[in-house]
């Protein structure tokens, strides 16, 4: 049986390998059915402010996130590469762990090119059931307030 | 870029638009000094974001940092991030609060709150020795300043003398526009990110003023008829060109009509959410305008798309680079049920906006299609050759308009 920090660990690693991968459908899976997904800005952050990047409070509005992304949205083809930190454990319960991970995401672009797309880290809630762990929030706070160009696939 | 010099011919047609107006350092330099510190008026913060005397934040026209201030007579400030002595920012942080004075970090030179010069370091010299001139007059140097007005809690600025009072610059229509959205209101800052554009500035404004584009790339917008070309609505371009708004409104009694059908158009395909919510709006407004686009020449938008609101200020930093500054707005009414939906329906725009997205990426395709075309010109015919006010959308008489102004500060 893992400790509950593997748990968090494999259950990050997860998460990142499955948009790296690009099997978008299964990413709304990684949360509860009631969930908070945000991407917001170390600024806003800071400064209270609670508008996002991307906001969804259920996993209905991740999945619309896919589907937009697979059939409505126009972007260049383009992959992510997410280098994770190791997960700080902030504070944990029978039921419940909140944890903070550092992140650095590459992105690939179809022309070839790789660059440093965004730097950050993971708020994270995890839940606890039935001895498994699953996010029932995930802010993702950006370094930067500078988005370049566009942001698609989720972080 | 493109080092050459391209000769502008004056033409009669606003139709055409040669290619190397996005790619030339001189047409670059020109535009800096012509129209970012030409007579126009620019955006440079909300009201709301300087409450208080001391209160300040630093934005840019064109290429140039400018200090945005309140002080203790309550007026909004602005002057040129520029120390007088020998050209160092004055002010290094972005924004902040309870600021007395400003002094340059190089070699202490003070400024007030309305960028007046008020202290030199060592002026006196030390012991008798050294120090400036006697004849140096502070009150004979100083950042420029910049002249200001706030219209609705939008604080713009602007370098030139002979810009027009702004309400004469925006005209009667696009002034009532503007009132419509912000009128009356206390605005709350609800977040911000800048959009960092892979293209000129000017092909982010003509996208802007694009109503002909909306319903053919941005899918998500009319999948689930948020916009329609056929539905109710129309554009408004003001007198100069510059200024336009683009509107719409859901008309419930039209169902899906046969045109879109017969244009095969990808935007016809059967995509339904699995939360809908996102896009149970409100009813803010009263008058069934769902869609409010607002530009204000040459790089303000102000935006309405159901119930998320927002300004966008756009930002020169190269010939091939643009920021877009995007400011989400609440307002200090909303309940925490309305604030909600503001925060789902913002989903809709940025830079991971289900209908902004696109627009963020498009602007670098021209970019790059036109790169080896620079003798090459667009064509502007959709919807004839003026720039005029039409109820028709499928039109590209606001981004006419844009040239037709462009052209007029530019003296093309």
């Amino acid at each position: 049986m893992d400790s509950l920090y593997q748990q968090i660990t494999r259950a990050q690693a997860d998460y990142a390998r499955c948009i790296d991968d690009d099997r978008l459908e299964e990413w709304p899976d990684h949360f509860h059915g009631s969930c908070i997904y945000k991407i917001t800005t170390a600024a806003n952050q800071r400064e209270g402010l609670e508008g996002a990047i991307i906001f969804a409070n259920s996993k209905g509005m991740l999945k619309d996130r896919v589907s937009a992304l697979r059939e409505a949205n126009i972007y260049e083809r383009q992959s992510y590469r997410h280098i994770l930190g190791q997960p700080s454990i902030l504070q944990e319960s029978a039921t419940e762990v909140r944890s903070e991970t550092s992140f650095l995401v590459a992105r690939i672009v179809q022309d070839g090119d790789t660059d440093i797309f965004a730097t950050g880290r993971y708020l994270d809630l995890y839940k606890i059931e039935d001895g498994k762990v699953r996010l029932d929030e995930r802010i993702v706070v950006c370094d930067s307030s500078r988005i370049d160009t566009l942001l698609a696939l989720p972080l | 870029m493109l080092h050459e010099t391209h000769k502008a011919t004056r033409t009669e047609t606003l139709t055409r638009v040669p290619y190397w107006v996005f790619q030339t350092a001189e047409t670059y330099r020109q535009e800096q000094e012509r129209i970012f510190q030409g007579p126009s008026w620019h955006y440079l913060a909300l009201e709301v974001e300087l409450p208080e005397p001391g209160d300040f934040r630093v934005t840019k026209i064109g290429e140039t940092s400018v200090v945005v201030t309140r002080d203790d007579d309550g007026e909004i400030y602005a002057f040129e991030n520029r120390c007088a002595h020998r050209g160092a920012l004055i002010c290094l942080d972005n924004c902040g609060k309870g600021k007395k004075d400003f002094s340059c970090v190089y070699h202490a030179w003070t400024y007030d709150r309305q960028g007046n010069l008020r202290g030199i370091a060592f002026k006196d010299g030390i012991k008798g020795k050294g120090g400036m001139p006697e004849s140096f007059r502070m009150e004979d140097h100083g950042p420029r300043k910049l002249r200001i007005a706030i219209l609705h809690g939008l604080i713009f600025g602007s370098f030139s003398e002979e810009v027009p009072p702004i309400e004469e610059y925006l005209g009667d229509e696009i002034c009532a526009r503007i009132e419509r959205v912000l009128g009356g209101r206390k605005p709350v800052v609800l977040g911000r990110v800048t959009q960092a554009l892979p293209n000129n500035w000017k092909l982010y404004m003509e996208n802007v003023k694009d109503s002909y584009h909306a319903s053919i790339l941005h899918l998500f917008f009319t999948t689930f008829e948020l916009n329609r070309l056929s539905l109710k609505g129309g554009i408004i371009v003001d007198e100069s060109g510059g200024h336009h708004v683009s509107y719409s409104a859901i008309d419930t009694s039209v169902q899906k009509d046969a045109e879109y059908s017969k244009q095969q158009l990808r935007s016809e395909s059967e995509y339904k959410l699995a939360d809908p919510s996102l896009l149970q709006g409100f009813e803010e407004y009263h008058d069934g305008v769902t869609l409010q686009i607002l530009s204000v020449f040459p790089t303000f938008v102000l935006q309405q798309i159901q119930n998320a609101v927002a300004v966008r200020q756009i930002v020169p930093r190269a010939i091939d680079k643009t920021d877009l500054n995007w400011t989400y707005l609440g307002f200090a009414d909303d309940t925490p049920e309305q604030r909600l939906v503001r925060m789902k329906q913002n989903n809709l725009v940025g830079p991971a906006g289900y209908i902004s997205m696109e627009d963020g990426c498009v602007g670098g395709f021209v970019q790059r299609g036109i790169a080896g075309a620079s003798e090459e010109e667009a064509i502007l015919e959709m919807g004839g050759s003026q720039a005029q006010s039409s109820e028709s959308r499928v039109t590209e008489a606001s981004v006419r308009g844009f040239w037709k102004a462009y052209r007029s500060n530019m003296g093309m």
